[in-house]
């Protein structure tokens, strides 16, 4: 009787049930206000033979019918009808917690450590197709559409789902464990964004069902209003995925400002958390901007609104601007985890406080303030008034004052220290190397007459591998295989995760090096035929990015195998960190920590004897893991 | 002579690699960089990309080399929980540092500039800013309409009757006046080798400069995702000796004339079709 209570309460089956069942009704309420009502319809506003109204509608009421399955109207509802607040669902023990709406911010890591996951395994498949299409200078896999369709897929999924890539599962996680509290500031929001980002994954998915997509991420107008349907699938993924971001980064600001425990000064505050604050005020400001440019997209696509079409007098510069007004803080969103990743990781792998806190703190704000000034780097050459160029070249050069702010406390971090080569660490070693690649092709991008040659073409697009993937992924890697064993209890196997690093740096960079010389002969972006003259660097590079492809094989392999077989105990804290979260038993308990810890020292007392983060050290005795 | 300490060997380190590598990027790399020297434009840009190249060296220099000798030389040994010193920062490292990478990068700020200065060969819209100085009123550029639509562009020559061309022909050592602009969605007029490239707006006239100074072919294609078949969007074009452009410009006008006769006036911008979306 409980098992069938609990597989029709209030859970995934049932949310999936409502979503497709939402779907319907939208879709076919859509068609009867277009079509259905006679004269009175919409169809008086032309050119609706499309019918995107019933496709968008379609996907908001299934997204709706998706949260109430999930047990989103429950609390509301409650609290309606008078019964009394609480904070409280799905926290307890049992793998159902995994399937629905839980509050417990362990719970909604781990969801979004697996939801997350998935959808990058499929945009990184995406990119394996692409790659293969490419192994020749005519089309001989795909025919154009689908081409273009699979490079929107694999850009777009990338770009929208990964912003949380390492806020959703590790700050999510670890952010309350950091700061000593017992949850986020939100719980319920901290799940909605979640389960938002997992409809959004699907609705992106159906694009394939509607003729594709055909613009690649930037969803330039006016092609955007010329596609097919599939374009809707677009705009309502990136408008839920900036909801998403929104409410995920206002959730991070309040928790860090509210709920530090007693003594977390700001200064006390793991740099990962200032990771985690920048990326926050960028979400929390850029984010908006991305759903008001993408509902006015879906009002020209539906009700025929022109703000973008130039026969009815838009503009497409308006989306461009708008579009990249969001789109540049995107980047950093994505980047800037990682500078927070790889300081806190150099220090504990390097034994040593982390240098020039105060400075990589300037760093990642400073990157954060200038992200906004920046934008029109993007449209150099789109024939938007010259005027401001020589400011946009400035500003963009400006930020890598910042930039090399991290770069150079991660060097004082090294200095003298004593280090050890663990996986994570060769990861954030990685990143360096990438990530100084990655930007100095960026002054080739932001110096304008150099950018004539560059923007569009393949190195830009290997600029932006250097620094998303290089600099993103390869955190989000040492992120796994440093924080996982503390949220699982397991310890990753080191021999499969650094054959894994290996294979990963050495392709990624076989990969995407040769992509700056292509760029440079003369190849753009998203073309599905090249001169025959590229076909042999085109070639090395598919067969590095299969090579790539493969070392995530590895990774997923050591992920079973480490934690579903192997099971070797990771302990309280299996890399000496004196963070506050290592001072917790692994898996940490339910409800984290018996009582709120007092703050007395930042947790960098590398070096100094008896010095620690916490009194009273929040771990039951005798609970200690190996040093 | 006195043993050199950790800073001091990185340091000998760094002015090594980076005078070796910055002499064969200048020697063997420079001359090679894109996108070429086929007009003036191009030569500028490699010449901005080869003072960038150069910039770069130091910088890489000094963070490889830094990164290889600390992570030999303090490697750990022995015991691995050992911890390292408490050292928190260094007012004098963080000052210099800042100070460098601010000189740097105003440097490289004012020197895109002074480059941009002369037109640079990008697309600058309907008023462009940034004219090149040969522009004078004794030899007034040589205007060619580039109209992007999907999925080819076509070329109008205003000053020679307003023909239009499918194929971009151009003659050697004039400037060109490039006016971008498109039909439907936005495309980008890209010649690599000229080093040009021009976003084509529907309803937007974009301006861009190029002095070709080679005879010879020249790929050019669209850089901006135009739909369905943007991959296809490329053809090559022709930089002609005057004389030789001149006779071209003669025959084809007059094999296009009864062409020429039912097209609509020239105009800077056009407008695409109000409902023209597919499906």
């Amino acid at each position: 009787m409980s098992a069938v209570r609990r597989l029709l309460g209030f859970n995934l089956l049932t949310g999936i049930v409502l979503g497709v069942g939402g779907l319907y009704l939208g879709w076919y309420g859509g068609h009867w206000l277009v079509d259905g009502l006679g004269a009175k319809s919409l169809g008086y506003f032309g050119d609706t033979d499309q019918n995107d109204v019933s496709l968008f509608l379609a996907y908001i009421v299934g997204v709706i019918g998706f949260l109430v399955g999930l047990g989103f109207a429950n609390y509301p509802l409650a609290r309606l009808r008078g019964y009394p607040p609480s904070l409280r669902e799905k926290e307890g023990d049992g793998i159902g917690r995994y399937f629905g709406l839980s509050t417990d911010h362990k719970v909604v890591g781990m969801q979004y450590f697996v939801g997350i996951g998935l959808f990058f395994f499929i945009a990184g498949l995406n990119a394996m197709l692409i790659r293969f299409e490419l192994l020749r200078p005519q089309p001989n896999v795909w025919p154009a559409g689908n081409y273009l369709t699979l490079v929107t897929e694999h850009g777009t999924m990338m770009m929208g789902m990964m912003t949380s890539g390492i806020l959703g599962p590790f700050a999510n996680y670890l952010l309350p464990l950091m700061i000593g509290a017992r949850r986020m500031a939100f719980p319920r929001i901290e799940a909605l964004t979640f389960w938002l980002l997992m409809a959004a994954g699907a609705i992106l998915l159906s694009g394939w069902f509607f003729g594709g997509i055909p613009t690649g991420w930037t969803g330039y107008e006016p092609l955007n209003d010329q596609a097919n349907l599939g374009m809707d699938a677009y705009i309502m993924f990136f408008a839920l995925v900036g909801l998403s971001m929104t409410l995920l980064g206002l959730n991070m600001l309040a928790t860090v400002i509210t709920m530090r425990a007693p003594g977390m000064t700001w200064t006390r505050l793991p740099v990962f958390v200032w990771g985690v604050i920048s990326t926050a005020i960028l979400m929390v400001l850029a984010a908006p901007v991305l759903i008001g440019v993408l509902t006015m997209a879906g009002l020209d696509r539906t009700v025929q609104t022109g703000y973008f079409v130039p026969a009815q007098g838009g503009s497409g510069y308006l989306f461009e601007d708008l579009f990249w007004f969001f789109g540049h803080p995107e980047v950093y969103i994505l980047a800037l985890p990682g500078f927070g990743i790889v300081l806190e990781l150099m220090a504990v792998f390097a034994r040593k406080p982390v240098w020039g806190y105060r400075l990589a703190v300037a760093g990642m704000l400073g990157v954060t303030l200038l992200s906004f000034t920046v934008w029109q780097h993007h449209l150099f050459v789109s024939g938007i008034n010259a005027d401001l160029r020589p400011f946009y070249m400035l500003s963009t050069e400006l930020i890598s004052i910042p930039t090399g702010f991290i770069f150079v406390c991660a060097m004082g971090t090294l200095w003298r220290g004593r280090i050890t080569y663990s996986v994570p660490m060769l990861f954030c070693l990685a990143w360096v190397f990438n990530f100084l690649f990655g930007g100095l092709t960026g002054i080739f991008n932001s110096d304008t007459p150099s950018d004539v040659t560059t923007h569009g073409s393949f190195f830009t697009m290997a600029h932006f591998h250097y620094t998303i993937m290089g600099g993103l992924i390869f955190t989000f890697f040492a992120a796994i295989y440093y924080w996982l064993p503390k949220m699982s209890g397991y310890m990753l196997n080191e021999r499969l995760g650094k054959i894994h690093f290996w294979t990963m740096f050495v392709a990624f960079n076989a990969t995407f090096g040769p992509l700056f010389a292509l760029g440079f002969e003369g190849m753009p972006r998203r073309v599905v035929t090249y001169p025959s003259s590229l076909q042999g660097l085109n070639d090395f590079v598919s067969a590095s990015a299969f090579v790539l492809g493969l070392s995530m094989l590895v990774f997923l392999v050591n992920l079973v195998y480490s934690q579903l077989f192997a099971k070797v105990p990771a302990g309280a804290n299996p890399w000496g960190s004196k963070s506050l979260e290592f001072q917790l038993p692994s898996p940490v308990p339910v409800h984290d920590f018996d009582r709120i810890p007092e703050i007395v020292g930042d947790p960098y007392g590398y070096g100094v004897p008896g010095s620690a983060v916490a009194r009273p050290v929040p771990l039951p005795a005798g609970a200690g893991g190996q040093p | 002579m006195r043993r050199l300490g950790h800073a001091g060997r990185i340091g000998v380190a760094w002015l090594v690699s980076s005078a070796v590598g910055m002499t064969l990027v200048a020697v063997y790399l420079a001359p090679y960089l894109p996108p070429g020297t086929a007009s003036k434009e191009a030569d500028g840009q490699r010449f901005d990309n080869e003072v960038l190249t150069l910039v770069c060296i130091p910088i890489v220099a000094l963070v490889l080399v830094y990164f290889a000798y600390v992570l030999i030389v303090f490697r750990a040994r022995g015991d691995r929980t050992a911890e390292g010193p408490p050292i928190r920062g260094n007012v004098r490292v963080q000052t210099a540092w800042i100070a460098g990478t601010t000189v740097t990068v105003l440097f490289l700020a004012a020197f895109g500039t002074y480059e941009l200065l002369g037109g640079a060969g990008g697309g600058q819209g309907a008023n462009p800013v940034f004219v090149p100085s040969a522009s004078a009123a004794t030899d007034p550029p040589l205007q060619v309409q580039v109209i992007g639509q999907q999925w080819q562009f076509t070329y109008r020559y205003p000053s020679e009757g307003g023909f239009e061309s499918a194929e971009l022909v151009l003659p050697v050592g004039r400037e060109i006046e490039l006016h971008v602009t498109s039909l439907d969605v936005i495309h980008s007029f890209w010649a690599p080798s000229l080093g040009v490239k021009a976003d084509a707006n529907p309803g937007v006239d974009n301006v861009a400069y190029v002095t070709p100074t080679r005879v010879g072919r020249f790929a050019l294609r669209c850089a901006e995702l135009c739909g369905l078949f943007h991959g296809y969007m490329f053809d090559t074009g022709r930089v002609l000796t005057a004389g030789a452009f001149a006779a071209w410009v003669a025959r084809e006008r007059a094999f296009v004339a009864p062409v020429t006769r039912y097209l609509p006036p020239y105009a800077t911008t056009y407008l695409p079709e109000p409902a023209f979306r597919a499906g």
